[in-house]
């Protein structure tokens, strides 16, 4: 049953893989990238690794993915000069790509005694549960490292905001608190004018 | 319980299709990032894979710390793209040759 699984989430994941590098829309294109993150979380949660699958609906998918969508439904991009050359490099590129993947599957193939390796107990214990287990590692072992990978997210957010941050040049409005400052004696000027007479100065009328 | 050769196999070839999504799209700046996001998916996919069946959990906080970068690593290619789009107003890779501004 659980292979039958494996095998739906796997060509699932395969389909998507391949939509994401052919449509022609992109915003079609996140939308299986979407879906390609979903089927590996799948796939995850076989594999027992059920903290990291949340991580990467909740994460990946959830913030990474969506800013992506912001950025591709944003840009107004004019789609016709981008998909030029795809049938041009159609060829080099199933070529290159089925070379890749016949070297990895001949270094697969010649550790063969792997499928006979049964997974071992310590990954998951059924008390404890791989959220536990990955937190005593994670915060015990590989703290320094977890505190960098903090500070590295704190430098790319001041990065990506410093990068694209946008000032007025003058401010055309008067800004709240300058009208809070502003004082009738700043403002207003009471000048006394003597009279004008009546008929005096009628030249043009 | 997928066997491991299985899953191997899966991880490998989504890096050869994202290797030839980045030879077919070459001119879409966009497509090109999102084929990097798919090849660390199979890389993460292929650590997974090895800490499962070696029963224990180092694959798997190598997996979070690759998480971490590339959420950065997109978080500052698309503020790139987002600046280039303004200033040029287009994603074609061929258009964008210039050193200056």
């Amino acid at each position: 049953m659980q292979q039958i699984v494996y095998y739906c989430f796997s060509l699932l994941l395969l389909f998507a893989g391949l939509m994401v590098i052919s449509v022609r829309n992109p915003v079609h294109a996140a939308m299986f990238l979407v879906l390609a993150f979903f089927c590996a979380a799948g796939v995850w949660l076989l594999l027992h690794a059920e903290f990291l699958a949340i991580l990467l609906v909740l994460i990946y998918v959830g913030a990474v993915m969506v800013l992506f969508l912001f950025v591709v439904m944003m840009l107004d991009i004019d789609l016709a000069p981008l998909h030029e050359g795809f049938v041009r490099h159609l060829l080099l590129g199933l070529g290159v790509a089925v070379t890749l993947f016949l070297s990895l599957w001949w270094l697969l193939r010649g550790v063969g005694e792997f499928h006979i390796m049964k997974p071992g107990p310590g990954a998951t214990s059924s008390e404890t549960g791989n959220t536990q287990l990955l937190g005593e590692l994670l915060f015990e072992r590989y703290y320094y490292a977890f505190e960098l990978a903090g500070a590295l997210l704190l430098v790319a957010s001041v990065a990506a905001i410093g990068l694209t941050l946008r000032r007025r040049r003058a401010p055309r409005a008067p800004t709240v608190p300058e009208q809070l400052r502003a004082r009738r004696d700043d403002r207003v000027r009471l000048v006394r004018l003597d009279p004008v007479k009546p008929g005096k100065e009628g030249d043009d009328a | 319980m997928p066997e491991l050769l299985d899953v191997l196999g899966l991880a490998a070839l989504l890096f050869c299709i994202s290797v030839a999504g980045i030879f077919l799209n070459r001119k879409n700046l966009l497509i090109l990032l999102m084929c990097i996001e798919l090849m660390l998916l199979s890389v993460n996919l292929n650590f997974v894979a090895f800490s499962h069946y070696h029963g224990d959990l180092h694959g798997q906080v190598f997996v979070i710390f690759v998480l971490t970068v590339a959420a950065a690593e997109i978080a500052i290619g698309l503020a790139i793209l987002v600046l280039l789009f303004r200033k040029r107003a287009t994603i074609n890779v061929d258009n964008l040759d210039s050193m200056r501004g």
